[in-house]
């Protein structure tokens, strides 16, 4: 069917339509060109939700003390609570088999930090070896703190992006001496968080260190757990749940805190937050999808219209050759061969200048909003192929008809 | 060559049946050049485009060299065009976006001959017909009776049996008419059967025989003193 008399026939009778040729090509051109920069940009506010969400582990349960509301047991209601190490080790050591990773936090909200003639205020926060995976750090050199920095109460610091920018510029910051209320501390490590600038403007110490050096002696501030992942979210939803009311169980008791008072001890889990990034990013991907579709359709319908013009077009054309001995399968594949041809080209024009664009495009919008807009090739090739198979399909119907009339009536059409 | 016995041919027409062919018997030799007349509406296409198994006969038998052409499928109705017929129209129905040779060249596509065969073939097509010159050009780009040469050209290349033209000289002044007549008497002169539908007086002299139709039935059929087209040029 496809033999080299039958691509040059078809060379031919494009070359001679042009313009007919174009029009097809300009409908399957944008057909895919829209879908493939709607499909990008798409997946690219999905990227930016991701990135806005995604700053903390995704299955993470915080525990905050404060000041109780509610009388219990005797005791009167504004009483502070004050998490201490041995908290933080009960709870680690009888929920072991339910919990990843975890760390305790003592903190200095603002502390001056200065290096050479350059100083600033951060957050400081003293925190176990495990909060690098808590808060997902990603190390830009050096390394974060370890357990041994923990037990010999290291002086030793893992320092913001944000914060060796302002304080070292352009120098090398690791191993310099940095000095906090007037005690050196050796920064190991520069970090990137995907928090952005907020949350690269802290710097990590070891927590037994922060306890020291700011006079914290037991007290910690709150307790971070990650729990492990799951396959699917209602899974892990449903043990986040168990996990948090358990801890939230056994700390109230150990504290005396009334099990209704909601303010006495919090125990939050990022879970929630999930769930909302899910459902959104479906929203979007719905959204998406459902435009894609539909301009995939007014593809689709504006290539059968042409084909359907085309082979209206070309009615007395076909009788003409059937005259001449044209048998009905050749007018069918004559036509066909020409339509899918001209789809299959104008799909991958559409196709590439949509990359291009992304491509090209895409740096230079990375809003909050959109990151990294990028199509999934193997969608785009399969809606091409669809569009093609469509345009064929549109193209066949006709054909047939065409291919199935006298010859006689074909030859009146004008 | 060509044998008809009691062909009847109808057109529904709205509610009403058309009865256009009513019993036409017709027999043509190998060789002949016979003109078909009749006033306009007289069911002379009708015939001819039967004959060119363009249309079907609603009863009647036809036989073609001896083949019987009666219920044909589709692609056996192609085959049978492409090797038995030549037609030749009076609106040339040529391909305009082809060239000249392309268009000679196409039943030889359809024959399944190989692209340098058709070439040559319809080359020397176009030069029988004296067109040798305008191989390249589109159809736009030549007069009515070039395109006429060509339509000519493209009816002989495929060797038929039988050569059909249907009004063939209509859209031709008449200089040009008798031009395309001589060519069509030296084809006949080599021994092409060649049956000519007209309805100009002039151009049924130039054959060798005259079949008058009226209202669907043959009244007269004789053959004739053929006049020699040239004569007139
Ligand atoms: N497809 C058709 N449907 C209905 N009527 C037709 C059709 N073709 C021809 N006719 C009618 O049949 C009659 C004979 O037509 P035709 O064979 O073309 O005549 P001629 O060629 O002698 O002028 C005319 O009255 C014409 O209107
Ligand atoms: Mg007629």
């Amino acid at each position: 069917m496809f033999s080299l008399e039958r691509w040059q026939e078809v060379f031919q009778t494009i070359g001679k339509n042009k313009l007919r040729t174009i029009l097809t090509m300009i409908s399957v051109i944008t057909g895919i060109f829209i879908l493939v920069v709607l499909l990008g940009v798409g997946e690219g506010m999905k990227n930016g939700i991701k990135s806005t969400f995604q700053d903390d582990a995704e299955n993470e349960i915080s525990v905050y003390d404060g000041v109780t509301t509610v009388e219990y047991k005797g005791l009167n209601p504004g009483r502070k609570i004050q998490f201490k190490n041995e908290d933080f080790e009960q709870i680690s050591r009888t929920h072991a088999s339910d919990i990843d990773k975890k760390s305790s936090m003592y903190r200095i909200w603002s502390g001056l930090i200065s290096y050479k003639d350059e100083s600033g205020s951060y957050r400081i926060e003293g925190v176990l070896p495990d909060y690098e995976f808590i808060e997902k750090v990603s190390l830009i050199s050096g390394r974060f703190l370890n357990q041994q920095d923990q037990k010999a109460t290291e002086k030793y610091m893992a320092i913001g992006k944000k914060v060796k920018d302002d304080l070292f510029g352009d120098n090398k910051a690791l191993g310099k001496m940095v000095e906090v209320s007037g005690i050196n501390f050796k920064v190991i490590g520069v970090y990137t968080d995907p928090g952005g600038e907020r949350e690269e403007s802290r710097v990590y110490i070891p927590l037994s260190t922060s306890q020291k050096v700011f006079g914290g002696g037991q007290n910690i501030r709150q307790m971070n757990f990650t729990i492990p992942k799951r396959d699917n979210y209602d899974e892990a939803l449903a043990e986040s749940n168990r996990i948090v009311s358990k801890i939230e169980r056994d700390l109230k008791s150990i504290h005396k805190v009334a099990p209704s008072d909601a303010s006495g001890i919090r125990v939050r889990s990022t879970i929630e937050e999930t769930k909302r990034f899910y459902d959104l990013t479906s929203v979007i991907s719905l959204f998406f999808w459902s435009v894609g579709v539909a301009t995939l359709f007014a593809g689709i319908i504006g290539v059968s219209n042409i084909m359907l013009i085309i082979v209206k077009e070309r009615t007395k054309e076909i009788g003409i050759r059937k005259a001449l001995g044209a048998k009905p399968f050749s007018i069918i594949g004559m036509v066909l061969h020409e339509s899918i041809f001209v789809t299959t080209i104008a799909g991958f024009i559409g196709l590439i200048l949509g990359l291009i664009l992304l491509e090209n495009l895409g740096p230079l919008i990375d809003t909050e909003f959109i990151k990294n807009p990028e199509v999934n090739l193997n969608i785009a090739v399969t809606t091409l192929g669809l569009l093609v198979i469509a345009g064929a399909l549109a193209g066949f119907f006709p054909a047939r008809k065409a291919a199935k009339i006298k010859p006689i009536v074909a030859l009146r059409d004008e | 060559m060509i044998d008809i016995k009691d062909l009847h041919k109808s057109y529904q027409v709205g509610k009403n049946k058309l009865h256009v062919l009513k019993g036409i018997n017709f027999h043509v030799e190998e060789g002949e050049l016979v003109a078909i007349m009749g006033s306009s509406g007289s069911g002379k296409s009708t015939l001819l485009n039967i004959l060119g198994i363009l249309d079907e006969a609603d009863e009647g038998s036809y036989h073609l060299d001896g083949t019987e052409i009666k219920n044909l499928t589709e692609k056996t109705a192609a085959r049978y065009r492409n090797k038995f017929l030549g037609f030749i129209f009076q609106s040339f129905n040529l391909i305009n976006y082809k060239s000249a040779l392309d268009n000679v060249a196409l039943p030889l596509f359809y024959q399944g001959m190989s692209g340098k065969e058709r070439t040559a073939r319809a080359n020397d097509y176009l030069e029988r017909v004296g067109l040798s010159d305008w191989a390249t050009h589109l159809p736009n780009e030549l007069s009515g009776g070039q395109k006429q040469r060509v339509a000519i050209a493209r009816a002989m290349a495929s060797h038929p049996k039988v050569l059909l033209a249907d009004e063939l000289t209509g859209a031709l002044d008449s200089q040009t008419s008798y031009e395309i007549m001589d060519l069509i008497q030296k084809i006949n002169d080599e021994g092409k059967t060649i049956l000519v539908v007209t309805h100009e007086p002039d151009i049924a002299q130039m054959t060798k025989r005259i079949v008058n139709l009226k209202d669907g039935i043959i009244i007269d059929d004789k053959k004739i003193e053929q006049q020699k087209a040239l004569a007139n040029v």
